[in-house]
């Protein structure tokens, strides 16, 4: 009695607060956490009935049926597979190019140049994935585009890009660097613009040459943000851009050997196929496998370096 | 003159910086990727300025043969669905900007407060779901059959209003950039806390705001997934999902052309790349207009976004 005489104390004392954090908690509330509980679908077999809560309860209870029927598919592994490589190589090259392009920027002798060429890099970062798609068609289109009308002139074949899956991972990887790395780079640009200038003359005064100062002294201090943003981006392995994936290909159905990844197949099952149960089983497979990577990637960064972890 | 080339001598030997060789290499590294970026956007605005004839004879061009207005003209003829499209994105994006300051301004100003009480429990409350989510399919049931969503204007608005880690650089920023002693001063002048924070609070992290207006908008201006997933309606397809409505057919936008006398006859006659393709200039261009006066504030909030508490 007492515990709650003093919670409702704690309430009216800080009512204004509370009321400060009131509409973003009915927010979290319907749009994220009553989807958690939602999830139980992935363990029923889902029908739409009356309203929310009768479609949920009159469902039949099914246990891992959903699970068992998605990883008995062969899209099970595909969609694993595409996502996690894709993201491991957008991981891996993004941040050296980004890093590589942040030092390049920073070093340029003319710095109005350097701007200039900021600008432009940064550009692709304002513009929607639909749009991105517009623009690779102008590349890629069959008898229109311009990449066969170069092959043409060096006497190819021209080919049909959007059915020959081949080429889209390097096709997909390389559109992403385009859309984010002037992004990225400006992150570390600002991280070095941070770095205090003395360390530098420090380093002159001792004999160091520009490339020993970027090894020992810019990419160092380079390293807490990087860990920290590479720590984002693997807690979102299990997650893929759904633009680059759904517009720039087009959604061509020739491709999704190497298109389809766990966000394209879950809005398929959803709003195309309509296999409810199964398609929030490979939801909550992704959600729980993203879960169980933030915090384990974040445990092993805390081992090492404590300042560097996310929480 | 002779002066000024010792000078520049000078300080082309200034041990600060690049040999001019590594200089040289560097600019073209840059200079080239930068192009690049840029490169797509010009293309396809001489695709769009293109006769449409010389385009299905000699494919997408650099220099056409044959320049042309007339894709511009059939947009402008036929342009309802576009300027409905316009219309759409504009209101999501100021009523979608507005709600998601408001929401979450205070969120983060209450949860940087130490004197709130339940503090750490509602920075858990957002922090855990950037960390565990729900799926896009309980989202969407929700969404639609609980909060009827579907075929509604909010539906392009609500799902995007509040994001966890906008919520996570509010407290910090509000946290490094305002005083306790200012609280405290507002406080002994008998200001109430709405008062303390829109007349105290406020000012001070319009910085803040300012970022996370300019991402929010940008977020809401390029959406088209919310409509892809909850918007059958044509009259409530905002621009970007118009954009990939169009993209294999013009029909799309005849279908919703008020003129319609005037649609019957004209998807035959109609331009259909390049007026496609002028659609989708007509809609970047805004946004590429904008972008270099904004893309400082960018800067100064990615630099924000990068300091942790």
């Amino acid at each position: 009695m007492n515990a709650i005489g003093r919670f409702l104390k704690d309430v009216i004392k800080n009512r204004a607060m509370l009321l400060f954090v009131l509409p973003a908690t009915v927010w979290f509330l319907f749009f994220s956490y009553l989807p958690m509980f939602g999830t139980v679908i992935a363990f029923k077999e889902y029908r739409f009935s009356d309203g929310f809560l009768n479609s949920i309860i009159n469902s039949k209870w099914v246990g891992f049926d959903n699970f068992k029927f998605l990883f008995a598919t062969e899209d099970a592994y595909i969609i694993t597979r595409n996502t996690l490589l894709y993201n491991i190589v957008f991981i891996i090259f993004g941040l050296i190019l980004a890093v590589a392009m942040a030092i390049i920027l920073s070093e340029i002798v003319n710095k109005r140049l350097a701007k200039l060429y900021q600008t432009g890099m940064f550009m692709p970062y304002f513009l929607s994935w639909v749009i991105v798609g517009y623009f690779t068609f102008t590349f890629l289109s069959m008898d229109r585009g311009m990449l066969n009308q170069i092959l043409n002139f060096f006497g190819f074949e021209s080919i049909q890009w959007y059915s020959e899956a081949k080429y889209w991972p390097l096709i997909l990887v390389l559109i992403n660097f385009w859309k984010i790395i002037g992004y990225n780079s400006v992150v570390y640009l600002a991280a070095i613009m941070g770095i205090d200038k003395s360390l530098y003359e420090a380093a002159m005064i001792d004999g160091a040459n520009k490339w020993q100062q970027i090894r020992r002294i810019t990419i160092p201090m380079l390293a807490p943000i990087m860990t920290i943003l590479t720590l984002l981006a693997i807690g979102r392995i299990f997650y893929a851009d759904f633009g680059l994936f759904y517009q720039v290909p087009r959604d061509s159905g020739a491709l999704y050997s190497v298109t389809n990844v766990i966000d394209t197949y879950v809005y398929r099952g959803l709003k195309v196929t309509g296999e409810i149960g199964m398609t929030t089983a490979a939801g909550l497979y992704q959600s729980f496998v993203g879960f169980i990577l933030v915090i384990t990637s974040n445990y092993i960064v805390r081992r090492f370096n404590k300042d560097n972890a996310l929480f | 003159m002779k002066g000024d080339w010792a000078v520049f001598r000078k300080r082309k030997r200034d041990f600060h910086q690049l040999t001019p060789a590594w200089n040289i290499l560097f600019n073209l590294i840059a200079g080239i990727f930068a192009f690049a970026c840029v490169f797509p956007f010009l293309f396809v605005t001489i695709i769009s300025f293109t006769d449409e004839k010389t385009l299905a004879k000699n494919g997408y061009e650099l220099i056409p043969d044959q320049w042309s207005i007339e894709g511009y003209k059939y947009v402008f003829q036929t342009g309802d669905s576009l300027f409905r499209a316009y219309g759409v994105t504009i209101f999501t994006t100021v009523v979608g900007t507005v709600i998601s300051l408001i929401f979450i301004s205070l969120f983060s100003y209450a949860i940087s407060r130490k004197s709130f009480k339940f503090r750490n429990f509602f920075s858990f409350f957002a922090f855990f779901t950037m960390l565990f989510n729900g799926g896009l399919v309980p989202t969407y049931i929700v969404a639609t059959q609980l909060l009827g969503l579907k075929d509604s204007i909010w539906a392009l608005i609500l799902p995007m209003a509040v994001n966890a880690f906008y919520i996570m650089i509010m407290r910090t920023f509000y946290s490094t950039m305002v005083p306790d002693a200012l609280i405290e001063s507002g406080k002994i002048d008998g200001a109430g806390e709405l008062r303390i924070f829109t007349k105290l609070v406020l000012p001070l992290s319009l910085p803040g705001l300012a970022t996370i207006a300019l991402f929010s908008t940008l977020g809401y201006w390029n959406d088209w997934f919310n409509a892809l997933l909850y918007i059958d309606d044509p009259n409530l397809v905002p621009l970007q999902s118009m954009l990939m409505r169009i993209e294999t057919s013009m029909q799309f936008i005849l279908q919703n052309s008020q003129n319609s006398s005037l649609s019957t006859g004209l998807l035959q006659n109609m331009p259909q790349d390049t007026s496609r393709m002028a659609m989708v200039v007509l809609a970047t261009g805004p946004i590429i207009l904008a972008y270099p006066f904004f893309q400082r504030y960018f800067v100064q909030g990615l630099t924000i976004g990068a300091v942790k508490e």
